[in-house]
Order: C-alpha cells, then structure tokens, then sequence
C-alpha cells in the first residue's frame, strides 16, 4: 500500500451528545489508525481530543473502539482493513466521555486505590530475598498489564450494567488481586477482599477480557479463575468454616 | 477574556512536576517524610515515558558477576560519558543504586532471577559486567508500576492531566507554579514551598525520536525561566537502534538488550562492521575478533564486543555504513538475533521486541533480521544541580532525572537512566523536604504574577493570526532532524537557529480553534513554546562546543579537544535572552581518579 486516500468515520462530541464526522484523509504506508488520526487532527480538525503517548503499543493510552472493537490505535496497522473499507474510530464505551475520543477513566484509579498494598514477609537469614524464576512467572505475566482499560471497557458486568461499577472491580484489578496472591514474597490476605468488596463472584467466565487484552494476558484462565478457587478452597471448604466458626470470625 | 480569570489554588510544601520513575520516587520520599506532597503529571498516572524504558537498571549488585561493585560502575559510567560527567553523582548514582533496586523489590517488584533466586543481571553497552536487573525487555513498566502502586498509599495527592506552564517566584525563591486541566481546560495555582522539576525529556523537538508525546522538555524550560542554569544540552544521544520501517513508527525504540542478548549489526554485505569502528579510547576493552566477541557473552576474561561500545559509538558507525552505501533497503543497517539464538529464547528474553516487529513491520526476529537505524533518545545534559540535593541555583528549585544534568557527561550508558530516576528521585524528595522544614517566613504567591502566567496561556484563543500549531511543530521537527542531528557542523547549526527564531515568530501568531476542554490543538501551541526553547538551547551549547565528544559529533571539529573536555557549557536565560558560558568542570578528588586510572 502505497499513499491512499482512507475514509474515517470518528466520533466528536462531548457528555452532552455527538455525532460521527466523516473525513477523508491521507494514509501513507504502513501507517497504524493513530497516524491517520493525528493527520485528521493535523489538517483538518485541531481539537480532536485524543490521548496517547508511546506510540509503541506500551503504555495503553490510545484504546478506542475501531469498527466496533476495542483495540490499541497504535497497534492497529491500517492495511488490516479492505481497501476502500470506511474505519469507524468511538471512544470506549464504558467510561464516561469527556470529549470526543477521550474518556474519564478515573473509576480504575479509585479501583487501583481500594486493593491493599504488597506486604513482604521476613527476608531470608542472610539479607536476601530468593525467589526461583518459574515461581515469579505467574506473577509476572500480569504484572505486562499496560492498563490501557479494554478489558474494563469489554466486561459486560460493568459495560451493560453501569450500576454494578462500585461493587465489581473489573478484570484489571481481580487480576492485580491475583498477581498479589501469586507474589512469592506477599503475606497480605485479600480473598476477602476479592470475593466482598470486588466483586469476583460477579465475573461468570465469559472471557471477553482475555480477547481483548493487547499484552495477550490470560486473564480469566490464569488470574480470575484460579482466583476463584482460592476464595472456594478459603472460604466453602467445610473445615475451614468450621475452624472459623469456632474461632468466632465470619 | 475578562482581567481577570478564576483559577482554583492549591496549597502543598512540595510539588513534583512529572510522575515518570524520577518524580514518583521523589513524591514518595518527599511524603515519607513528613511534608504535604502533590504529584502533578500531564498525563495519567503510569503512562510516563519511563514506561518505554526496556533494557533495565544498571546497579553494581554483584549478583551474576561477584568482581563487580561501584568502583567499576563508576569508571564505566564516566567512560561513557568522555568524562563530562559530574563526579559526585556518577559516585553516588553507582553506589546507591543496588540499595534502590533492591528498595522495588521490598514494594512488589518481580525481577528476572538467577539460578541462585536472586535478582538477575543483564549485559549492555559500556558495561563491564553484566549489570542490568530487568524484566524481560518491559523494566520501566516494571518499575513505574511498582512505584505508583506503592505511591497511591503513602498519603500525597496526585493530580493528573494537569500540565503545568510557568513557575511562580517570591523574590529569588519558587513559590509555586501555575498550570491547565487537559480535561476541562480550567487553570490551576500551586502555591509551594518547593518544586521538584522530573519532567524527563526533549525529544518530540525530533521528527525520528523514541520518545512519547510528553517529551516536550516542559521542566528544562521552565527551570530555565526562573533562573536555573542548563549544562551539556549539546549532548543530545541517539540511540543507535531505532525502528526504521514503516516510515509512520521510525524512530521506536529496539532495546540494546537485543545486542546484550547476543544480536549483531551487520551491513548489506553481511559484515559485522562494528569491528572497523572501535576508537582508541576503547580499545583495550573491546574484542577485535569475532570469535573473541561471541565468547565474551559466557566468559569475562575475553573482551567486550564491539556490538556493545557505548551508544554514541555504535550511532555514528551506523550513520557512516549508512553514508557508505551499505545500508538496508529503508535506509538503517541489521541487526540479526534470529541466526544467534533460538527462537525460544528470543521470545522469553525479548517478548515485547519480538510482539513490535510482527504487529508494526510484519517482521518474526525470531526468522529475519530487523532494521534499525539511530532516533534521538535521551538529553545527556539538562538543569545544572548540586550533586548530593538535586537543588537547582534556585531556592526551592530541584530537578531529577533525565531532566537534570551532570551524571552521564557527553553520552549515558544504557540501564544508567532508570537506576539515575530512583538514585537522584529520592535525593530530589529528601532534600526538597529538609529544604522546606528548614524555611522561615512563609512565601506569598503574588496574584498579579499568576494573572500574567494566565494570561500568556490564554493569549492562542485570543489571535487573530492564523499559524497552525501541528505545521509549526512538524517543521521544527524537520529542522532539528536534519540540521541538529547526529553529524553538525557550523553553518547548519548557525541555520537552525535562524529557523528557530522564525518558529517563535510563527508560535506568537497561533491561532486555536475550539474550547478549551481537552483541546490538543492548544496543549500543542503551548508545549511549543518548550519544544523551542530547548532546541535553542541545544543548538548554542552545539555551536559553542568545538569539538566532537559524546553525543556531541562535529564534522568540522572531529576529534576531541582536552580542553573543551574540563569544561561544561552553560545556558541561562536573562530579559529573554541566551547566553552561553564555558566553566569548568569539578575537579575530581585524587582516589577517584586512581579508579579511572587501573587498567582493568
């Protein structure tokens, strides 16, 4: 592909209401959506709101919904589509707009804020801390979350039911949950958490998050639902709730 | 636009400008002890160019290689840097920095680990031993994670999406600072005791950059306006590999980890050309057969490959093999792992390099070399600080960070940036506090200095002028691109200030349209007014140095001057006008300079 002429359909408006603005516009070769768009915004519409920052696809800030799916602008190359083929560009869906492509993502912050802190136990007897690398994996792989938000924007729990949002966390944060749990060195306990105040009970497996997850995260095989076991194993094992039955706590 | 517009105030003893590894660790010590902290960041929080940092943390822990430590870290890091460096910070960014490293890992952070369960280290350029704790190739998300998830429960406000433009003083003290929600467009004072600028870079002046969009060199500008002095803003570095292909991602940063992890620069004949470029100055260390470079991955005793000379090194050779004809279809050179290494093991050591060229360039490096070619990376030079507080020649000013100055001299060694961000972030935070537990007399935010500041932000919705900010921007990018770039030389630089006096004219005559909630068009005409005062300043310091060192690279004064190397070039700004001064250099104490001075 060499320069063409590509016809972009993106949304303009603010909490108030809006409208698609249709532009034609010119994409050089092997361009990804970002670019065109900062080429609309450059020559034809200068105060087209619009967050980004690496360009690079590593600090998730540029997610959008492309002809209805939720992705990365700078990780969508524009010669994925049919030539000729009209790219619809919408905020995502789930958080407030402030403007145009920009919405109000505060909600993950305040998420972010409720999830205890990491709490390290005794280091070994001579300073260290040892840890072997398959132990630290699982972990890691969550800790490749660049929180570009598009799991939260695809979770229906929350996208089709804007109520549930102060009593369901979301992917993102049952999946900080997990990386918690996981940590080899981490001696908080937050299954309580998790099951009370997060929500986890709310996510029926559907998988959505793990789709749409640029970083390739197996967010519900590996964090949400091994998740849930712990909170079955901690919290319906018959013995343990008989040992805290006895021991007075609920 | 009334006379005047209402602002909200905030009121904090400390204030970190920039929330990027540097201001994050300050914020957090800052607040650690005692005092009221905000961190106010133009972006959200945990998007910070740090994010992009890939390679790792260079710290001396001695965990793969037990004969290293900060002696050796320190000569390196001066080496590097063509001993422009400040000494006292390169002594003690190399021995803190295992102390911080080993702080991220006491807050969360998971590590690459050796066989031992310890905190694995990594080879990289300039670097001795292999230094560099890491993750995969993903560290600064590591560590900018790890330092915000651990901030957001230390009790300091953090304010984001909000860009501040202008300090405020009080006699020769700061006193606060004055700036816009990117959301809403509203304005906002800060009265502060103190001020910690971390506000990282000045790439996006370039048109092939490895730098994000918040790179505007914001910090470097607004200490430069309340008075601070700039050193080294000649030495601008290019980081050798960059994407090169497609034109719309060229610039992207290709880690040096691909070289630490075994890959090779090869021309359009195949040849390992970096044999041909080993300077005198490196010459004892580096290896000058193939056979000894490969073997010097498993086996220290060899010497370093030359794949591996520090950056500025590597930069110029690929430029001159470019020059030569021997170049890649698209105008860089290869860089092969794929015949090097297994498949396996490129994608466990190099995931999110291996993730970036199939989804940009449709390029599997596990099968084909990439393309890579030098992007403006990293501003060697920055704010003039007292080594040991970060404290600026202004009261309550400090800076940290790549936004500060003196530690990597003419060229930064690769891992010395994030290990720079949490050495010198919590110096910054630390002194700040006891800067301000020690005022007497509280200082007053004259409200007619802010209505001024307000109404210079402002004054782009007023015009009647009809310049467009991106066109102002892509053509300041042209300009530094192609006359302040890797190779100067006098009549180009000479020209470019020129244009840059044109693009000042033009930027008074900018007209936004629109509101100015979320209005980009506006936070581009106002960070241009930073994009071009550092690019002035570049442009003196490079016109002043005559001679070529570091990052600094003049066709008209190829080699180094030794005494232009005892000296550093000072910027300050007075009644809006630059100046440039030679002054010298620290004179380093007679027990460090026996450290440079061991062959080994």
């Amino acid at each position: 592909m060499a320069a063409a002429t590509v016809t972009m359909r993106v949304w303009r408006g603010d909490a108030k209401g809006g409208a698609f603005s249709e532009h034609r516009v010119e994409a050089q070769e092997g361009m990804v959506v970002l670019d065109v768009v900062h080429t609309l915004q450059a020559t034809q519409a200068g105060d087209l709101a619009v967050r980004w920052n690496c360009k690079a696809g590593k600090c998730g800030s540029c997610s959008a919904e492309i002809n209805g799916k939720p992705r990365l602008m700078c990780m969508t190359r524009m010669n994925t589509f049919e030539p000729g083929e009209t790219i619809t560009v919408a905020p995502i869906k789930t958080f407030p707009l402030i403007r145009d492509l920009a919405t109000d993502v505060s909600l993950n912050y305040e998420k972010a804020k409720q999830i205890p802190a990491f709490k390290p136990g005794p280091k070994e007897p001579d300073g260290t801390r040892r840890m072997q690398q398959e132990d630290v994996e699982r972990s890691q792989e969550f800790r490749k979350c660049i929180e570009c938000f598009l799991c939260q924007n695809v979770c229906h729990v929350i996208r089709d039911h804007p109520e549930n949002k102060p009593a369901f966390a979301g992917p993102r944060f049952l999946m900080r949950i997990a990386e918690l749990e996981m940590h080899p060195l981490d001696t908080n306990d937050r299954l309580d958490l998790a099951q009370a105040k997060a929500g986890l009970g709310y996510c029926n497996i559907t998988k959505c998050c793990t789709e749409v997850c640029p970083e390739h995260i197996h967010i519900t095989d590996n964090a949400i639902i091994p998740l849930k076991e712990r909170v079955v194993t901690e919290k319906y094992d018959p013995v343990a709730w008989l040992v805290r039955k006895i021991a007075g706590k609920s | 636009m009334a006379a005047n517009e209402t602002y909200e105030t905030h009121e904090y003893d400390v204030i970190v400008i920039g929330a990027g590894g540097a201001g994050l660790r300050a914020a957090i010590e800052a607040s650690a002890a005692g005092v009221k902290t905000a961190l106010i960041c133009k972006s959200l929080l945990g998007k910070a160019h740090t994010v992009m940092a890939e390679g790792g943390i260079a710290a001396a822990m001695g965990n793969v290689w037990k004969e290293d430590n900060w002696k050796v870290h320190f000569r390196d890091t001066m080496r590097g840097g063509k001993m422009l460096n400040n000494w006292r910070m390169a002594q003690l960014h190399a021995m803190e920095a295992p102390d911080r490293v080993l702080e991220l890992e006491e807050w969360g952070a998971l590590f690459d680990r050796t066989k031992d369960g310890l905190i694995s280290q990594r080879d990289f350029g300039g670097h001795r031993y292999a230094r560099l704790a890491h993750v995969g190739d993903r560290t600064g998300l590591e560590l900018i994670r790890t330092l915000q998830q651990h901030a957001v429960h230390k009790g300091l406000d953090v304010h984001m999406e909000c860009n501040v433009q202008r300090l405020l003083k009080d006699g020769d003290r700061v006193c606060g600072a004055v700036g816009y929600w990117r959301p809403s467009g509203k304005l906002v004072v800060f009265k502060a005791k103190a001020v910690i600028l971390a506000t990282g870079s000045i790439g996006k002046a370039w048109k092939f950059t490895s730098n994000s969009w918040e790179s505007t060199g914001d910090g470097i500008t607004l200490g430069l306006d309340a008075g601070a002095e700039l050193i080294d803003m000649e030495c601008v570095q290019f980081h050798p590999t960059g994407m090169v292909w497609p034109t719309s991602v060229r610039g992207i940063l290709v880690t040096e980890g691909v070289r630490g992890d075994g890959g090779t620069l090869k021309n359009s004949e195949g040849v390992r050309f970096m044999f041909n470029y080993i300077p005198e100055y490196f010459k004892s260390e580096t290896a000058d057969s193939e056979k000894e470079a490969d073997a010097w991955y498993e086996d220290k005793k060899n010497r370093r490959t030359p794949d591996l000379l520090p950056r500025d090194e590597v930069a110029r050779a690929i430029n001159a093999e470019v020059k030569a004809g021997r170049g890649s279809p698209h105008g860089g050179v290869f860089l092969d792992i794929c015949t090097r290494r297994s498949a396996d093991y490129i994608r466990k050591r190099l995931p999110s390099m291996y993730h970036q060229f199939k989804e940009l360039a449709d390029v599997d490096i596990t099968k084909e070399p990439m393309e890579v070619g030098p992007t403006c990376h990293y501003m060697n030079g920055g704010i003039r600080v007292n080594a040991d507080t970060t404290a600026t020649c202004v009261p309550g000013l400090f800076a940290a960070g790549e936004v500060a100055g003196g530690l990597h001299g003419a060229n930064r060694l690769g891992g010395n940036s994030l290990s720079d961000l949490i050495v010198f972030g919590r110096r910054a935070g630390l002194y700040a506090a006891e800067y301000v537990k020690g005022l007497k007399g509280a200082a007053g935010v004259d409200a007619g200095q802010a209505q001024a500041s307000i109404r210079e932000l402002l004054s782009p919705f007023e015009r009647t002028g009809g310049e467009n900010p991106y066109a102002i921007h892509s053509d300041l990018q042209e300009c530094m691109q192609s006359l302040v770039g890797i190779i100067r030389t006098e009549g180009e630089l000479r020209k470019a200030l020129a244009e840059i006096a044109v693009f000042k004219q033009r930027l008074a005559r900018v007209k936004v349209a629109g509101g100015r909630d979320f209005n980009p068009a506006w936070h581009l005409a106002l960070d241009l007014y930073s994009m071009l005062s550092v690019s002035e300043a570049v442009t003196l310091g490079a016109i002043a140095r005559k001679e070529s060192r570091g990052g600094h690279t003049r066709d008209d004064y190829p080699m180094a001057d030794d005494r232009l190397g005892k000296v550093n070039m000072v910027i300050r700004k007075r009644s809006g006008e630059f100046s440039v001064t030679e002054e010298p250099i620290p004179e380093m104490p007679p027990e460090l300079k026996a450290l440079l001075q061991e062959k080994k």
